[in-house]
This record gives structure tokens, sequence and C-alpha cells, in this order.
């Protein structure tokens, strides 16, 4: 199947030349703003392909909205650990899980493909997700990988962290390891989809990012403007999920047709402090 | 010294082969140092902390981790625990050297026994990432830790050896106090499994569960959450019949009375920690404190049971004793 798929890739290459198949939508962009790292990981535009011989692919893009008032975001105490509150001795770290710009868009929400491209293979891309540990506080806060995907967890900080999975999607296994240097590294995969992992920290509480394990590369995470991006997705239907540690998940189904571009958006309803 | 004279068959020592009193005070040292490695176990689990260590034996692949966050309390635990296990094995030692009774210097091997086991289960923990039967099994053996370290500093008391046995004919009071450490034992388990299973704010509010007297058992969580009140009220329901029996019928022994009723202080107590452990929602101090409280309430049914088993022999039982003591018992 999946070498069906290359072929398919390289006849696709030929036909349309000076279009790559590795650049994808081009955009690799992964910080803040509207982020795709669909498109960014790899992988997508070979899927892209075997589906373009039918037909054009299209880029889903939307906004995620925080109805309603936003709660306050909390200073982290981190007085627990020195080395943690020292790099923060100017403005304090805020809480993670809550983020909205000042127009009520959400930050860290993780849209995916839920339904829609069963039964198709994609390559895993060689290129691992970085999981940093910064200012004992984990960046990014949310991420989206495929199956089998090297996740490289990295300590930057001069202090000691565990990081520890908590998987429930059996096969994937919890993990728990000790990073007590900093620039120390490890690189976990997990073998199978799971929306969303908890990793956490348990030297220091308030330390948690969630990992969206998918067997395809449609899937992206809303940045500071709330704003989304999933490129090359093939004709067809689709379940869109979007998932927030807070508010829960909404789904949505669309339909990808002649059209190059989709509009999706989501709502999610505060529910107070 | 009769040390090395074949151990009498009964319980009772005869006077004169009293060993050291700093084996005794050794023994009261070591079991408030196991109260203080209870109370910093608790604080493991009420800080969620459990796991802020990831490797066992070393601790970070070092003896001495940066204490910082969590670590405090995952280290500090370990440190404690490491302590008391040598403080075991000097006790162990010390009780095969100088300890007259074969029983008491077998319970020391017991104890540094049961440490040994409680240290391995407790690296198990970490290693197994905190599976509930591993930890429920670590939190009991260290409560009947605890025990055996009382009853050492118990039986090694100069009050002990000395105690003359009255014939009472009343063995109420043992059966009561024997009632109750064996309901507050299972107690102390249903605990331990539902704060490892997570079940702890199963029920929300208290004194009522769900507003109500008995809740709807919806979930495993509000079963075993559930029980634990109900041999609550047990627990309770025994140390009032202990308490009455005790001031009804030994008023006037105080190594009898005064447990009797410190018992009952203690459950009351409990409650209320139990109560505030709800109420704070499992605030880290309160909740602790219930599980050291815990721990001290079993310490002292057990005093209570074996001082009402040494002290309150039944009539046939003194007519057996060798003359030689029969003569301590007269005085
Ligand atoms: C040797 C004597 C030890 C005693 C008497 C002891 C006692 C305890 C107690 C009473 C608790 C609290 C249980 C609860 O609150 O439910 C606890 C928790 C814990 N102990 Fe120990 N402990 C000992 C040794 C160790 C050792 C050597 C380790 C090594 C890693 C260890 C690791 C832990 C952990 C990880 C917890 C938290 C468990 C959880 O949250 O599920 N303990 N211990
Ligand atoms: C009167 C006798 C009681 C005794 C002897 C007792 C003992 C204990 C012990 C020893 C534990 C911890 C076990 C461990 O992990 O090692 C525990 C947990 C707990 N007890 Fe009690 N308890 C009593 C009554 C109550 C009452 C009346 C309440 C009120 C609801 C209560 C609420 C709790 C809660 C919520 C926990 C779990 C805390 C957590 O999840 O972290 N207890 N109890
Ligand atoms: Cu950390």
């Amino acid at each position: 199947m999946k070498f069906a798929v290359r072929v398919a890739c390289v006849a696709f290459l030929t036909a349309l030349v000076g279009w790559g198949c590795g650049g994808g939508g081009g955009d690799s962009s992964d910080q803040g703003g509207s982020s795709a790292p669909a498109s960014s990981a790899g992988g997508s535009s070979s899927a892209g392909a075997s589906h373009a011989a039918s037909g054009a692919t299209a880029t889903l893009m939307g906004k995620v909205n925080l109805a309603g008032a936003a709660p306050e975001r909390n200073p982290l105490k981190m007085t627990a650990d020195p080395a943690c509150a020292q790099q923060h001795e100017d403005m304090p770290a805020l809480a993670q899980d809550v983020i909205v710009n000042d127009q009520g868009m959400l930050k860290n929400v993780f849209v995916y493909v839920k339904n829609g491209l069963e039964g198709h293979e994609f390559d895993t891309p060689e290129e691992p997700v970085v999981l940093d540990q910064k200012g004992c506080v984990y960046t990014p806060h949310v991420i989206g990988m495929m199956v089998k995907q090297d996740l490289k967890i990295l300590n930057s900080d001069p202090t000691l962290h565990n990081i520890h999975a908590l998987p429930k999607v059996s096969g994937n296994k919890e993990f728990n390891l000790g990073m007590p240097r900093q620039g120390m590294e490890f690189s976990k995969t997990f073998e199978n989809p799971e929306v969303m992992i908890r990793i956490k920290c348990d030297v220091h509480p308030w330390m948690a990012s969630y990992v969206g394990v998918l067997p395809h590369p449609y899937y992206a995470v809303s940045g500071d403007d709330g704003g989304f991006r999933i490129a090359d997705l093939p004709a067809g239907e689709y379940t869109i999920e979007a998932w927030h540690e807070r508010y829960g998940t909404q789904a949505q189904t669309i339909t990808v047709g002649d059209s190059p571009n989709v509009e999706v958006s989501f709502t999610f309803q505060s529910t107070g402090s | 010294m009769t040390s090395n004279l074949p151990d009498p068959a009964n319980r009772l020592q005869p006077a004169g082969s009293t060993p050291s009193i700093w084996l005794h005070r050794y023994a009261v040292f070591v079991a408030v140092c196991t109260a203080l490695l209870v109370f910093a176990g608790g604080l493991v689990t009420s800080t969620g902390a459990g796991l802020s260590v990831p490797d066992w034996p070393l601790s970070y692949g070092m003896l001495m981790p940066p204490m910082v966050g969590n670590v405090r309390f995952e280290h500090g635990h370990r440190m404690v625990a490491t302590t008391v296990g040598m403080l075991t094995i000097v006790l162990a030692v010390w009780l095969q050297r100088r300890e007259p009774r074969a029983q008491v210097r077998r319970l020391g091997w017991l104890a540094l026994g049961a440490v040994v086991l409680q240290g391995l289960l407790g690296g198990l923990t970490v290693l197994l990432l905190l599976p509930t039967p591993v930890s429920v099994a670590h939190a009991s053996l260290g409560q009947t830790f605890f025990c055996i370290v009382v009853s050492l500093a118990l039986l090694t008391s100069p009050g002990w050896r000395r105690a003359t046995p009255r014939s009472g004919g009343a063995s109420q009071l043992r059966k009561l106090a024997l009632l109750l450490t064996a309901v507050v034992y299972v107690q102390l388990i249903a605990g331990a499994l539902m704060r490892h299973s997570g079940a702890g704010l199963a029920i929300p509010d208290f004194p009522l569960a769900f507003g109500r007297v008995v809740p709807p058992f919806e979930s495993t969580e509000v079963m075993v959450h559930f029980a634990h009140r109900v041999l609550a009220a047990c627990v309770f329901v025994a140390a009032v019949a202990t308490g009455i029996h005790a001031l009804r019928h030994h008023r006037g022994e105080r190594r009898l009375l005064a447990p009797a009723l410190l018992l009952f202080y203690l459950v009351l107590i409990q409650i209320v920690l139990g109560g505030f452990a709800i109420w704070t929602q499992k605030a880290v101090v309160p909740t602790t404190l219930h599980v050291l409280n815990g721990a001290l309430i079993l310490a002292t049914s057990l005093v209570l049971t074996l001082r009402s088993f040494r002290l309150l022999q039944p009539q046939a039982h003194i007519r057996q004793l060798e003359p030689q003591l029969r003569e301590q018992v007269v005085t």
C-alpha cells in the first residue's frame, strides 16, 4: 500500500513539474499564528497526491472562538523550585490551560480529521516533533504527531524534570523518565492513535502538555489568533474534531470538493472561571 | 542473668532478667520515627509526588538529588525510610543480643523483614508507576510495620515486665479490644484502597453523602468510598463500647483505661479530619494528618489489646503459673 502511494506520488510529481512532493503546502511555520503542522510534518503531500490523481486538494482553514468571559490566567507559583522561579523573575509565567486573545480567539485547540481517511496509509515523517521543557513549562503546550513518529523531549532548564506520559489506549505505553540535567534529550514514540495523551511532570505539578497521535498528517493546533490550517486535504467527506483541554470536544462534518479552500470555525462556550 | 536460660513457655518473664532500659527507650524512639515516616509517606501521596523521582534505588541516578519541587517529598520520604530501616537493623540486633524472650527477639527480626519488604514495595510502586494494588500494599504494610515496632516498644517496657496479671475472669475487654483492632485494620486498608483508586472525593459531601444517608451506588468509586464511611461508623461504635466498658470495669487500671479513653478521642479527631479531607477537597495537611492519626489509632488499640491480654489473665491460667511468679501475682 505504502509502495503504491509512493508510486502515485512519483507519477504525480512527473505530471506536475515544479510542485514539490516533500514541500507540501510550503508554509511550515509552526510558531504562534495559524500553524500548519499537517503540511510541515511531511508525508501529507504524498497522501494528497494519491488522491489528487482523481481531483484537487483543499486547505482547511478556520478559527476557534471562546464565547463568554474567558477565565483569568493565574500566575503559576514556582517557588517550590528556585531554578524555575528565577526564570520568570520579571513576569510570572501564567496558567497554560485557557489562552484567549483580545478578540476572544482560543489558542491550543487541537483540530484534526477524525473520520474520512479510513483505509489510507501515510508515511511516518522522519522529522521528530519536539517537546521542550523551558522555564518549567512545556513548549508547545499542545502538539500533534503521527503514530510511530519520534517525539523528541528536551530539557532546556537548569533543573530536573521527570516526564510522565499517561496514555489510555492500550498499546501506547505509559512512561516516566528522569531528566536531571540541562540539555538532556530523549526520543519516544506512540504505537497507536490517541487524542489526547497527557504528559506531565510530577516534580512541578503545574506542568502539563497534551499530544494528539494520529495515523495521518491532517491536524493542526490553533495559534495565538485562534487560527488553524490543515493543508492538502483530498476531496471527500470528513468529520473534523476540535479538542480543548478544558472545554472538551466539538465535531463538524465537512465536504472537500473542487474549491481550494474550506472554512470551518469552532466556538467553545466558556464555563466561567 | 537469666538470658541464656531456656525461654519459659508462658508469656511472663521472671523479674530480674530485665534488659537495659535503653533498649526500651530505643524501641520507643524507633516507633516515634516510624510515626514520622508514616506522615512523610502520607505526604508523598497527598502531594501527588509519588512519581517525581522516576528511578529507584537511586534518585535521578544520584544518592542525593536536588531537593526541588515534589522531589522534596518523594526523596525526603526515601531518606526517612532509609533511616528507619537502619534503626530497625540496630533494634533487631540489639534485641537478639539482650532480649531474653525468644518471641520478642523473633518479633525484632520480623520488624526488620517487614521494613525491607516495605522498602522493596516502595521501589516497586515507583518502577511500576503506582499500580493501585502495590500502592495499597505499601500503605498497609507501612501501618503493619508501625504496629510491630510499637509492640516491641511495649513488650520491652519495664511496666510490661513488672505487670501482675489480675484474675479478673472478665476477658470481655480482651475481646472488645481485639475486635476494635481488627476493625481499625480493615478500615486502614479500606482507606488505602479508596485513596489509591482515586475515590477520595467520590462522595463530595460529609456527613451526608450526595445529600442522603445512603448514596446512589453509581460507580465502584462511590461504593469504595461509602464502605470507608460505614467502617468508620463501625470503628466509632467499637471505640465507644470499649471506652464505656473500660470506664465501667477497669476504672482502677490506668494502663487499660488510658488507652481506651485515648482511643475514643483519637477516633473522634479522625472523623473530624476525615470531614476536613472532604470539605477542603483533600488539602494536603488535614488529609495527611488523617493518615497519621489512622496509624495512631491502630497502634493505640493494639496497645490496649496487648495490655488487656497481659493484665487480665483468666483465673485458670494464673493457677498454672510457676510458684515464683505466683508470689509476684499475689503482691
Ligand atoms: C521502609 C519503610 C517505609 C515505610 C514505613 C513507608 C511508608 C509509607 C506510607 C505510610 C505511605 C503513605 C501511603 C498513603 O498515604 O496512602 C507511603 C507512600 C509512598 N512510599 Fe513509602 N514507605 C517506606 C519506604 C519507601 C521506599 C524505600 C520508597 C522508595 C521509593 C517508598 C516510596 C513511596 C511512594 C512512591 C509512596 C507514594 C505512593 C502513592 O502515592 O501511591 N517508600 N510510604
Ligand atoms: C473513624 C475511623 C477512620 C479511620 C481509622 C480512617 C483511616 C483512614 C486512613 C488510614 C486512610 C488512608 C489510608 C492510606 O492511604 O494509607 C484514610 C483515607 C481517607 N479517609 Fe478515613 N478514616 C476514618 C474515618 C473517615 C471518615 C469519617 C471520613 C469522612 C468522610 C474519612 C475520609 C477519608 C478520605 C476522604 C480518605 C482518602 C483521602 C485521599 O483520597 O487522599 N475517613 N482513612
Ligand atoms: Cu518539571
